[in-house]
């Protein structure tokens, strides 16, 4: 629990100093491509791999489960321009009636 | 010619507008945070101070999969980065320094900054921020609060989908940055490279190494900017 709260913390710090950063630091950085490239390719790699960790893997095994069928049903949603938490609901509902279903 | 500024009325609903939006979704992160094996006080703590979506969600998600707190902190950490651009463009918008300027940090997020870089004026652009952000922040921990006293009563949350609702709440927060074939390919590349790391890496590691390809991705030299890509 201490190394949660610990954890927790540093994050908390370390997220603040990130937004700080942006607005003390010379806008020039900004300008270097590498900066700005990694700064928007960042959150789409971590995103996507946060994605695929939380719908397939199940400790250290890659599973197809109703979790996926719950993701289906959120790209659906998405494509369809719904909300986040239609997006979010819809995916819960979905993994849920299916576990309910097939028991 | 009914208002003086229409523009900064257009700001403050649209601030509000999304201030509810995000706000509701509040209770999802409260929810799964408290089944991912936090306490309330921890659910609420990190919506209070790290308040930034995605770095809290990755956080509780590395924690359900059975990852070390420091892998999840790393893991938001590194989504926080994003958080750094978005002040580097806010920076000439709200012409904030001292005190003001550390205040204004911590309500540089996402939302904030898509308001806020609509305006056309500094005055505009700080109204924007501190509605934005105000109501995000006041919305998203009242919500927080709730999803997590809700969560608690729940019992296994794999009956109600909570799990599955995690993998959706990643997807919605990605879809939007997924507009150039650039950005598809580098989350293709990510998650495939998760996946494989899956079986072999401790719970927390596949998600940081996904962010190699990023890096990786970056210092590719040549790349089209997205207007000018004509690849699909």
């Amino acid at each position: 629990m201490t190394t949660t709260w610990a954890a927790l913390l540093a994050l908390a710090a370390g997220c603040y100093l990130l937004k700080l950063a942006g607005l003390s630091l010379p806008t020039g950085v900004l300008e270097r491509p590498f900066v700005r490239r990694a700064a928007l390719a960042l959150p789409v790699a971590l995103l996507a791999a946060l994605v695929a960790v939380q719908t397939a893997a199940d400790g250290s095994s890659v599973v197809v489960d109703a979790r996926a069928a719950g993701l289906a049903v959120a790209v659906v949603a998405l494509l369809l321009r719904a909300n986040f938490l239609v997006v979010v609901v819809l995916a819960a509902a979905t993994a849920a009636l299916l576990r309910l279903v097939t028991g | 010619m009914t208002s003086p500024h229409p523009d900064r009325r257009a700001l403050v609903r649209e601030g509000l507008a999304v201030g509810l939006a995000t706000g509701l979704y509040g209770t999802s992160f409260g929810a799964v945070g408290v089944t991912s094996g936090l306490s309330v006080l921890q659910t609420c703590a990190l919506s209070l101070l790290v308040f930034t979506g995605a770095s809290q969600f990755a956080f509780i998600g590395v924690l359900a999969a059975g990852g070390s707190p420091w892998s999840g902190a790393a893991t938001g950490l590194m989504l926080g980065a994003r958080n750094t651009l978005y002040g580097l463009r806010l920076t000439p918008l709200l012409a904030w320094r001292g005190w003001r300027r550390a205040g204004a940090a911590h309500l540089v997020i996402d939302e904030s900054s898509a308001v806020a870089g609509t305006a056309s004026t500094v005055p505009d652009a700080r109204v924007g921020f501190l509605v934005t952000g105000g109501a995000v922040f006041a919305l998203w921990n009242l919500m927080t609060l709730v999803g997590a006293l809700a969560g608690t009563a729940l019992g296994d949350p794999r009956t109600y989908g909570l799990d599955a609702a995690v993998g959706a709440a990643f997807l919605a927060l990605l879809w939007p940055r997924l507009q150039d074939s650039s950005a598809r390919r580098v989350a293709l590349v990510a998650a495939a490279l998760a996946l494989v790391l899956v079986p072999a890496t401790p719970a927390g590691v596949p998600v940081l190494a996904a962010a190699s390809v990023a890096l990786v991705a970056a210092a590719l030299p040549g790349r089209p900017a997205p207007t000018e890509g004509a690849d699909a």
